[in-house]
């Protein structure tokens, strides 16, 4: 079950002979590898074109850091409006707007904030993204389902089934590391960069709100776009190999972006936006460590070297359920873990999975305090991801050795058109 | 946290000299009775890579630029003084769109334009003169010099009020009276809480009267409120307690002598609000200083009742230049002050031991947001 032959997949595209070279494996690779190499550059040659240190607009009809190729860092917040001032928050929201799209294009987070507001002025702008880049800096609002109570009158605005997230089987949720009444994910290729727009906007925003907790993102877990190669999360494994990318406009329209019969009447605000799950997922880091390499691939359901799916060669091979294998028993065993998150298994369920790998130090008896921070992007939480993780929650081998103890659920308005706001639509 | 004797900063006169410069916001058009710009508004054209202005030169006072962007980029307008200041700006100029701004160039010199395609960088620059004799100021100077007065005259009477507790307070300690020691400990303190930022400024005599045991330096004893703190609340009386108390009321007589007879300036007023607001976040909140009585959240009320103290002698000055700062430190003033009197107990607070950390929590949100909008006010005082 590891991988077969010592040629990883970037070695074999990049030797530029990528289509040839992939055609010869088709009889065992699939097909859908092999499209992928025909119809646009390899990933290997898009990841050499990609310019990390360039900015990415912020404007547009969808809130981009959502179907944005995944930066390699991230620093998200959850907010606890303070205030019942509606005026005072559409203010602060303001503000952030147009403090995020000048740190998007890489300048300050306010004009001459650095240095410019003389030596007894307190600078506006923290500085320690000075001299750095852009940095592919994306900034993404989101609003929880507790905002939409009676204090800014919005509570008709509520889509309709958009709720916290029900309890699922083995959550140990750690009350201060859930919910919130705004979230904000500020993702970057560069750390000080994604730390800075999150510094600065909680400083914007004392007095309107208060941070209820935040979390640090060291390295994605998953491609969002065919031109990233797929990234290892902290058990060791390729992750996200499966995942929607932002080449198929067709899938995301379908699984990823609000669509205007969804949010009739008062919600209709939300149409091209997005619902966020955030889930802190604690790893025995431990523990799997010390677990044999058969047991972990049979966890997963994948190989640990090459990410190819148990009973296949490649990791972009077609996932086969129903493939036996020598000994008669299913390759991808019953509770392996991509077997239960399969679309096929959930129905056609899909979600846009965005996640970074973390790690908090060390926790009081020794051991790390890593996993991932599982984000996700889906057009109806309740309909998509709430499935998925029951279906995960009930019998997912992987649970002995992870814990979720922490959840939010964030509805992404629409992107921001110049001179807007965040969540203006909403507002007005 | 000290503020810097008096000299040591600006002077009030050179500060004074400063504030005719005004002006630091964007689009007001605040006119402060300077000479008028007679040329009518100042066209500035700027694309990608080049930014025109129509004329480099205006008399003092204020003056008005109309910014065209012809670029494709997002463009900004800066006007700079000495050292990169920013003096005022528009942002967010889109491609095609026009926008004006009047900035107050009360001081002759040499300025800077500079338009900021793309928002970011150095800007491409342009000298501009600023010709004829300085506008007048104002009546804000006047109004600074009466916040010193009345914010010196605060102080004084605080001095009083802190001989007075503190030697009621050492009498107690010095008749054995552990109990009545006790009721008067946090009360004593509160005046030198208040006055904090001048009472501290003044050499060894900080460390003697409020060092905690951790901080003392070395070859320094161990004195002051905080060692007869331990005394009363842990260790018992001791042997040396009587002389400790002596000693403080000395020391006390000497900082009451000096606080009286302080000179300030309106920098200095608005740096101690400050200072004293970042006392609380760093000391009261956290409920360090006080490790044995827990009278914290009194040392927390007299650090606030100082920081608004000093806002309120600034208030007519700040009210002229910036109505909208006073109005965002007045609500976040009323939060704090509700999430505080939420722990009065009696005439004075419930013990620090008596907060959970959501109390914890709720009091330094309230404090952030305080703290954010009272850091503003130096730079608007010296403006």
């Amino acid at each position: 079950m590891t991988e077969q032959g010592g040629l990883t997949r970037r070695g074999i595209l990049g030797v530029g002979a990528g289509a040839a070279l992939t055609g010869a494996f088709t009889g065992v690779a699939g097909t859908y590898a092999a499209r992928r190499a025909e119809a646009a550059p390899s990933p290997a040659e898009a990841a050499d074109r990609y310019d990390p240190a360039a900015p990415v607009p912020f404007h547009g009809a969808h809130q981009a850091g959502i179907t944005t190729p995944a930066q390699d860092r991230m620093h998200f917040v959850a907010l606890d409006v303070t205030t019942d001032d509606r005026q005072q928050l559409i203010s602060t929201l303001k503000a952030w707007t147009r403090a995020a799209e000048r740190m998007t294009a890489g300048a300050e987070a306010a004009p001459g904030g650095v240095v410019g507001g003389g030596p007894y002025g307190v600078p506006q702008d923290t500085g320690e993204a000075y001299d750095l880049e852009a940095s592919g800096l994306t900034i993404t609002i989101g609003f929880g389902p507790s905002l939409f109570d009676d204090r800014f009158g919005l509570a008709d605005r509520r889509p309709e089934g958009f709720e916290d997230l029900p309890a699922f089987r083995g959550d140990d949720l750690d009350a201060a590391r859930c919910g919130g009444d705004i979230g904000i994910q500020a993702c970057a290729n560069d750390p000080q960069v994604a730390v800075h727009a999150i510094r600065n906007l909680v400083r914007i925003g004392f007095g309107t709100v208060s941070v209820r907790w935040s979390q640090l993102g060291f390295g994605r877990t998953s491609s969002t776009s065919t031109s990233q190669v797929t990234a290892r999360n902290m058990f060791g494994f390729k992750d996200g190999t499966n995942n929607l990318k932002a080449e198929d406009p067709a899938a995301l329209a379908e699984h990823v972006w609000v669509q205007p019969d969804d949010v009739p009447g008062k919600a209709a605000w939300m149409a091209g936006g997005s619902y966020l799950v955030a889930r802190r997922i604690r790893m025995h880091i431990e523990v799997w460590d010390r677990t044999n390499l058969q047991e972990q691939e049979q966890v997963i359901g994948r190989t640990k070297g090459q990410g190819a799916p148990l009973g296949q060669r490649q990791e972009f091979d077609a996932v086969d359920l129903a493939k036996k294998g020598t000994d008669g028993q299913p390759a991808i065993p019953e509770t392996a873990h991509i077997r239960l998150a399969s679309h096929e298994h959930l129905k056609g369920i899909r979600l846009l999975r965005r996640g970074y790998n973390f790690t908090d130090g060390s926790d009081g008896v020794g051991h790390l305090d890593a996993g991932l921070f599982f984000i996700a992007f889906c057009r109806d939480a309740a309909k998509q991801f709430v499935p998925m993780q029951k279906a995960l929650a009930s019998k997912d081998a992987l649970n002995e050795y992870i814990e979720h103890n922490g959840s939010a659920v964030f509805a992404c308005p629409p992107g921001v058109r110049r001179g807007g706001y965040w969540g203006e639509p909403l507002f007005s | 946290m000290r503020i810097a004797p008096a000299h040591a900063v600006l002077s009030a006169a050179l500060l004074l000299g400063i504030a005719a410069c005004g002006g630091s916001d964007s689009g007001g058009g605040k006119d402060t009775g300077g000479a008028k710009d007679t040329g009518g508004a100042i066209a500035v054209e700027a694309t990608d890579t080049e930014c025109k202005v129509s004329r480099t030169e205006a008399p003092a006072g204020a003056v008005e630029f109309t910014i065209t962007n012809k670029g494709t980029a997002v463009n900004e307008f800066y006007i700079y003084g000495e050292g990169d200041r920013v003096l005022g700006e528009v942002e967010n100029i889109t491609p095609g769109l026009s926008r004006s701004f009047t900035v107050q160039l009360s001081e002759p010199g040499t300025y800077q334009t500079a338009c900021k395609p793309g928002m970011k960088g150095d800007g491409i620059r342009g000298d501009f003169t600023v010709t004829g004799s300085t506008s007048a100021a104002g009546d804000t100077d006047a109004k600074l010099t009466a916040a010193v007065t009345a914010y010196e005259k605060y102080v004084a009477t605080e001095a009083d009020e802190l001989l007075e507790n503190t030697e009621e307070f050492t009498a107690a300690v010095k008749a054995g009276d552990v109990a009545k020691a006790k009721s008067l400990y946090a009360v004593a303190r509160s005046p030198w809480e208040e006055i904090e930022p001048v009472a501290e400024s003044f050499g060894d005599l900080d460390p003697r009267i409020d060092g905690r045991e951790d901080v003392v330096d070395d070859g320094m004893a161990f004195t002051g409120y905080h060692r007869l703190e331990k005394d009363l609340w842990k260790d018992g009386l001791q042997k040396d307690s009587s002389a400790i108390a002596d000693q403080l009321l000395a020391d006390v007589l000497q900082v009451v002598a000096k606080a009286k007879a302080v000179e300030l300036n309106p920098l200095q007023l608005a740096n101690g609000s400050k200072a004293l607001l970042d006392e609380m976040a760093t000391g009261k909140v956290t409920g360090e200083e006080e490790r044995y009585s827990h009278t914290d959240l009194y040392d927390f009320a007299a650090n606030y009742e100082g920081s608004k103290q000093a806002i309120a002698a600034l208030r007519p000055a700040l009210q002229e230049r910036d109505p909208e700062l006073v109005k965002a430190i007045d609500a976040r003033f009323a939060a704090l002050d509700e999430a505080l009197d939420a722990h009065r107990k009696g005439d004075g607070f419930v013990s620090y031991t008596d907060l959970d950390a959501a109390d914890v929590k709720a009091l330094t949100v309230a404090l952030d947001a305080v703290s954010e909008q009272v850091a503003k006010v130096a730079g608007v005082v010296a403006a």
